[in-house]
Order: structure tokens, then C-alpha cells, then sequence
């Protein structure tokens, strides 16, 4: 019964806010529409409206489902330096985190959902139900640990929030627990994922042991950066604290996390350049293309500079501590690792081909209204989450306002 | 009162989106029942005749002519394997083409199960600067050599061992086979397979009434939907009926061999004796039971 009220408390939030907010809702249900009916196409004739084709199978979505992966992988590991260096709200910073695992794990799922050819028949992977090819798939460890996930992060948020809008103590043992369970599940979503690429022997551009270490230092540069500003915005409109040291430490540990990437990306390079086999031929094509083909070159150049620039950025003390050039920095990063992911991870995997043909993949204006969609959904539900989240925490939005709430709503109707 | 008033819209609310849902999908009694159907492999011999009958009208009904669907199960001691002549092949496609008409593979969009690769005399097999789409008055030309592939049926295939679903698996004698029924679409497989040999429906399968084979298999040449994996199956409602497959019979040079491994009579056994053969990547382990030989 209690948890009905705590949803309804919830609901009754998220249709109120100012003009901006709903400027914003107005704006994610326009692309929502817009996207949903991209979606509707593919759905009445096939995935033909994408420009994957058999050479290049998989593209744009499974390379959005990876990004997201790492959103939601790094949105929670970050917990561990808030743990370490005690910075004074790290129940927030959980909460926050948490939330956005939750979100982007629903839009990672979204994003497989979409790219299947039978959506219907997605049962067909569950154990018991269907005939889950466990463990023998990566695939199905990966859609495994992400359910895991969604569900253990999801029941820590909420008990929190349900434990505060009550004005209870929260399970103190139980969400410490989960929590350090949750860390490396984080660790092992983003691990799983890389795997799903790794141990393809068809695919030499993906088969390096250097994949899954990649993915996490890149993660850990795209998750914290939407963080950070969320961060910052919860500062000026609320009573969240948090001190411009914990942010500029945040920063610092992503310039780490770049690092570790650049070295990484750097030792790659240097091994398949200095070879120089036949397996160059994916790199080649992304970074200058081979032939007339050079249709995704600007992309991986864009994806670079901006990771340059950002790794610039956030080195320079002064220009980490200036907030303009720190954003700056936290949306070029994030930009660049959405390109590296959405494209410049999964094209070469697949050009040229397993024959050696070229097939030039860009992708189609309904993958990008469908991709439009999952977008707009997911951060729909994460401003409602957030929204939420902020009148519980920092508003003392609990049990006790709503029947306030009601008795004010006899004397002054609702403007 | 008013909680109770608005619960009950609610839930009314929420039947009536489900039932909405529902009718959408246009979910008559047999699509739902459609919808749960088991994988293949884990029908009782009473569901797969049931099954095939309701295939079989569901064909008729849509092409206008009566059709057959075998469920076949490998013959005991046979093991299938192939070779190809590649000092033979003259590149004319002939087997693209008859495994298109066989197989009943999409005429639009098109899918083609084997692919000729054109490859340059200096530079031997070298994918890379090989070409698929080549397009002269005659083959075969001048310089270049030519090199079909199609799937390997590999002993250790990665395919299978990526399927999420248990939708694509080897059967006993070999041959690799998809349950189009249940696979999802993924198409986690295509990324596995190092030879190209597994093909997406992107769209509705289109195939002319006058053009389709009726004589199938469950696991083989059956009609396909949108949004499945298909691959060559060595023709395996022809093979496991005693008959070559149709690339086999339609080669005009003689350059494709096919028989049972375990057979020491066999044609295969003979070429694996005294001819020296090759794979494809065999760096990658996949051990195919598809080898290629120079034999002239």
C-alpha cells in the first residue's frame, strides 16, 4: 500500500515544474514522435530502411547500445573515488548515479530491441521461457548481466528514495552490500560488452586483447562527464552540496581515464601500423579510408580532435578549474566518445568485409530518427527520475506533502 | 472514494492499452499460437507433423501451389563434405544463380548464398584485392582466377557457438542448419562467421509464384520471413534424398565435387587421397569440411 503512495507522490511530481521544464518535455515528445515514426518504418518493412546490409551487419545501433553500456557502467564506478576521497554527499552521488545507470541500461536494452529483426521473439532468450544459449553466448551473458544490473541498481535507488519520502532509515547493511556488489557488475557489464566483439577471430579490427580495457578507460571519460554537469546543475538550483574540489577531482580522474586511453589506443596503433599486415586494412579505412572511400574518415578525425582537446582541457590545471572550459571539455569528451562508439568502434570491424569487400555504411536517416527516439525516451525518464529525486532529497518532498498538498488544493485551486 | 474511482480508470486504462497493443499487432488466435512455438530441436515428433501441416497450407495459401516440407533427420554414417576445383572454375555463376532458384532465396532484395570472388593470378588468394561484382562480356578473363565461397561448413563453427538463442546449429551429418522460426535476428552470427556465408532478410522476401521450389526442408529451402538469418545447407532436402547439390549438378566445368566423408568409395575421399587440398583461414581453426584443390 505504502509503495502505492510513493508512486503516486512520484507521478504527482513530474507534471509540475516551470515553464522551462516543460519546454524541455515538450521538446524530448516532439523528437519522441518524430523518432517513433522513423521506428514505425523499420518496423512495417524490415531493417532494409537502415543502411546495414549483409557486409556491414551490425552498425549505429549496436554501437549506441555499447556507449550506453559505458554510461551506465561508469555512472556507478564512479562511486568508488566519492567512497575513497570522502567527499560529503556520496548518498547523492549514488542516488544521481544510480539513477543514471538505471536509465541508460533501459536504453541499452531499447537500442538491442530495435536492432533485432524479430522484436517479438525476444522471449526466445530468456532461460527457462525460452532456449538461452548460456554460457556458451556472449550475447546472452551480456543481456544476463544488464538485466542483473538494471535490477539490482534499480531496487537500491528506490529503496533510498522510498525510505527518505517516508522519512525512514534506509537498510543501511543491505544497500552497502548491493552497492559494492554493483561496482564490479559495472566493471563486468562493460567487460561483458567488449567481449561480445573480442573473441570474434572473423573480425581481427576487434579481436585484441586491448578491447575491453579500452572500452572501460573510455567509459570512464563519457559516463562522469554527464555527471559532472548534472552535478553542477543540481548545485545552482537546489540544496545540493558539493565542493568545486570534488568536481575538479572528478576531472582530474578523468584525465587519468584519458590517458589510460590514449595509451592504450596509442599502443594499438603502433602495433598494427609497425606490423603492418593485412589486419591494417581496418585501420586504415577509418582513419584516411582506402580508395575513393572515405565516407567515415571525418568522423573518426572528429572524434579524435575532440578527445584531444578535451584531454587538453582538463590537463591544464587552470583551464580544469575554470567551469566554462571544464564543460567545455566534459561535452567535447562525451561527443567523442559517442562518435568512437556509435561509428568508429563497429564500421571498420565490418569494412571491408569478412571477403574483402567494401560495403560503405553511413547510417540512415530512420536509424537516426529511431536512435533520435530512444534518446529523448531515456533522458524523458531520467529528468522525471531526477525530478524526483530532487523534491525527495534536497525538498523535503515526503509523505507528509501530499496531504498537505491536499488540503491546500480545497482552499486555492491549482493555477 | 475518488482514489478507489481513479484506480479503477487506471486499470481500465491499462487493459484497454493492452488490448489495443494486441489488436495492433493484428494478433489472431493462430499468430499467437505462432508466437509460442518452441525451437525445433525440442518439437515432439506428434508437434513437428503438426507443424509442417500448418507450413504447408500457410505456403499454399500464399503461393497457390502445393508444397512439401521435410523434416528429414541425418542419415546414420554419413558426414558431408566438399570440394571445389578452383584451377577449373570459370567464374560463370552458374551456381549462384541455381542455388538462388533451388534454395528460394529473396529475388528482391536479392541474396545470394554463394559468392564469386574474382581474384588476381599474381597475387593468388588474397581477399583483400578480390572483387564480387566483377561484370565482363565473357569469363574467363585474362589474369584472374576465380574462387566461389559459400559456407564452409566448418567443424567448429563460431556461428553456433554465438547464437543467443540455440536458433542456428551443426546437425549430425554436418551440415549447418538455422531454425528460422526462432531465430531472433540478431545476427550476432554474421559478425562470427569469417566466410560471409549467412544472410539477412532485410525486408520481406520476395520470390515469384512461378519460380518457387515446393520441394523443402524445415531446416533447408522452406520459405523464409523478414528479419532471419538464412545460409547454404549443401542443399540438404536434396542431399538427404541421395541428390547432389544443385551447385554440384549445375557446374558446366565439373569444378565442384561433393560426397560423404565417411564413405571410403566416395568421390570426396578420393579427391582428399590424391589431390592436395586447402581451406580457407585455417588460421582461424574453423576446420571446414569445404576444401578447395588445384586439379588440373
Amino acid at each position: 500500500m505504502n509503495f502505492i503512495y510513493f508512486i503516486k507522490g512520484s507521478i504527482r511530481l513530474i507534471f509540475k515544474g516551470s515553464k522551462t521544464y516543460y519546454a524541455w518535455l515538450l521538446f524530448l515528445l516532439i523528437l519522441i514522435v518524430w523518432g517513433g515514426l522513423g521506428y514505425a518504418n523499420q518496423l512495417r518493412d524490415g531493417l532494409i530502411t537502415t543502411h546495414m546490409r549483409d557486409s556491414v551487419s551490425w552498425a549505429f545501433y549496436i554501437g549506441n547500445f555499447t556507449f550506453l553500456v559505458g554510461v551506465a557502467a561508469a555512472a556507478i564506478m564512479l562511486v568508488i573515488p566519492a567512497y575513497i576521497y570522502n567527499w560529503k554527499p556520496i548518498k547523492e552521488i549514488v542516488i544521481f548515479g544510480e539513477l543514471l545507470a538505471v536509465c541508460a541500461v533501459i536504453m541499452c536494452i531499447a537500442f538491442i530491441v530495435v536492432d533485432i529483426g524479430n522484436p517479438l521473439r525476444f522471449w526466445h532468450m530468456l532461460p527457462v521461457l525460452g532456449t538461452m544459449n548460456f554460457p556458451y553466448s556472449m550475447l546472452s551473458w551480456d543481456f544476463f548481466f544488464l538485466l542483473a544490473y538494471l535490477i539490482i541498481n534499480f531496487v537500491v535507488v528506490s529503496h533510498l528514495l522510498y525510505s527518505i519520502f517516508y522519512k525512514k532509515e534506509y537498510r543501511k547493511k543491505m544497500v552497502l552490500t548491493i552497492v559494492f556488489i554493483s561496482i564490479p557488475m559495472a566493471v563486468g557489464i562493460h567487460t561483458v560488452t567488449a567481449f561480445l566483439y573480442n573473441a570474434l577471430p572473423a573480425r581481427p579490427f576487434w579481436n585484441s586483447a586491448l578491447l575491453a580495457p579500452r572500452f572501460l578507460a573510455s567509459a570512464f571519460c563519457s559516463g562522469p562527464a554527464i555527471l559532472l554537469i548534472l552535478f553542477q546543475i543540481l548545485r545552482k538550483m537546489t540544496h545540493f552540496e558539493i565542493k568545486d574540489e570534488a568536481i575538479w577531482r572528478i576531472a582530474e580522474l578523468m584525465v587519468y581515464a584519458m590517458f589510460i586511453y590514449l595509451f592504450f589506443t596509442i599502443a594499438e596503433l603502433f602495433k598494427e601500423f609497425y606490423s603492418g599486415t593485412q589486419h591494417l586494412l581496418y585501420w586504415k579505412y577509418l582513419l584516411f579510408g582506402i580508395g575513393e572511400n572515405k565516407e567515415i574518415v571525418p568522423y573518426s578525425w572528429l572524434s579524435i580532435s575532440l578527445g584531444c582537446l578535451a584531454f587538453i582541457l582538463f590537463l591544464i590545471p587552470k583551464t580544469r578549474k575554470n567551469f566554462v572550459t571544464l564543460n567545455i571539455g566534459a561535452v567535447a569528451i562525451y561527443a567523442s566518445v559517442y562518435v568512437e562508439k556509435g561509428i568508429a568502434l563497429i564500421i571498420p570491424g565490418f569494412t571491408p568485409d569478412v571477403l574483402g569487400q567494401i560495403y560503405v555504411y553511413t547510417p540512415s536517416m530512420t536509424e537516426i530518427r529511431t536512435a533520435a527516439m530512444i534518446f529523448s525516451l531515456g533522458s524523458l525518464l531520467f529528468t522525471f527520475v531526477v525530478k524526483i529525486a530532487i523534491a525527495i532529497i534536497f525538498e523535503n518532498y515526503s509523505i507528509d506533502s501530499i496531504s498537505f498538498q491536499k488540503r491546500g488544493m480545497n482552499i486555492q485551486p491549482e493555477t | 472514494m475518488e482514489k478507489n474511482k481513479s484506480r479503477r480508470s487506471f486499470l481500465k486504462n491499462i487493459s484497454l492499452a493492452s488490448a489495443s497493443a494486441l489488436a495492433l499487432s493484428g494478433c489472431t488466435l493462430k499468430e499467437l499460437e505462432k508466437f509460442f512455438q518452441k525451437n525445433f530441436r525440442t518439437l515432439s515428433e506428434e508437434e513437428k507433423k503438426e507443424l509442417i501441416a500448418e507450413l504447408e497450407a500457410e505456403y499454399k495459401e500464399k503461393y497457390q501451389k502445393d508444397f512439401h516440407v521435410s523434416d528429414k533427420a541425418a542419415i546414420d554414417g554419413t558426414l558431408f563434405g566438399y570440394a571445389l576445383d578452383v584451377s577449373r572454375c570459370i567464374g560463370c555463376r552458374r551456381c549462384v544463380y541455381a542455388c538462388v532458384e533451388e534454395n528460394n532465396q529473396s529475388r528482391e532484395p536479392q541474396i545470394h548464398w554463394i559468392q564469386v570472388l574474382q581474384m588476381d593470378k599474381e597475387r593468388g588468394i588474397d581477399f583483400a584485392h578480390s572483387d564480387v561484382h566483377y561484370d565482363p562480356e565473357t569469363v574467363p578473363e585474362e589474369g584472374h582466377f576465380y574462387l566461389p565461397v559459400q559456407c564452409q561448413q566448418c567443424r567448429t563453427p563460431q556461428c553456433t557457438t554465438v547464437c543467443p538463442v540455440k536458433a542456428t546449429w551443426q546437425e549430425p551429418d554436418g551440415i549447418v542448419v538455422v531454425d528460422y522460426n526462432w531465430c531472433i535476428g540478431c545476427r550476432y552470427c554474421m559478425a562470427a562467421c569469417p566466410y560471409g556465408a549467412r544472410h539477412f532478410n532485410w525486408a520481406k522476401p520476395e520470390i515469384p509464384e512461378e519460380e518457387i521450389n515446393t520441394e523443402t526442408h524445415y531446416l533447408g529451402n522452406r520459405p523464409r520471413m523478414k528479419g532471419v538469418v538464412e545460409k547454404c545447407t549443401f542443399c540438404i532436402q536434396r542431399v538427404r534424398a541421395g541428390k547432389y547439390p544443385s551447385c554440384v549438378e549445375i557446374c558446366p566445368v565439373g569444378a565442384r565435387k561433393f560426397g560423404n566423408l565417411l564413405d571410403p568409395d566416395s568421390e570426396i575421399r578420393y579427391i582428399l587421397d590424391n589431390k592436395r587440398v586447402l581451406v580457407l583461414k585455417e588460421e582461424l581453426n574453423t576446420q571446414p569440411k569445404f576444401y578447395y584443390f588445384f586439379g588440373v
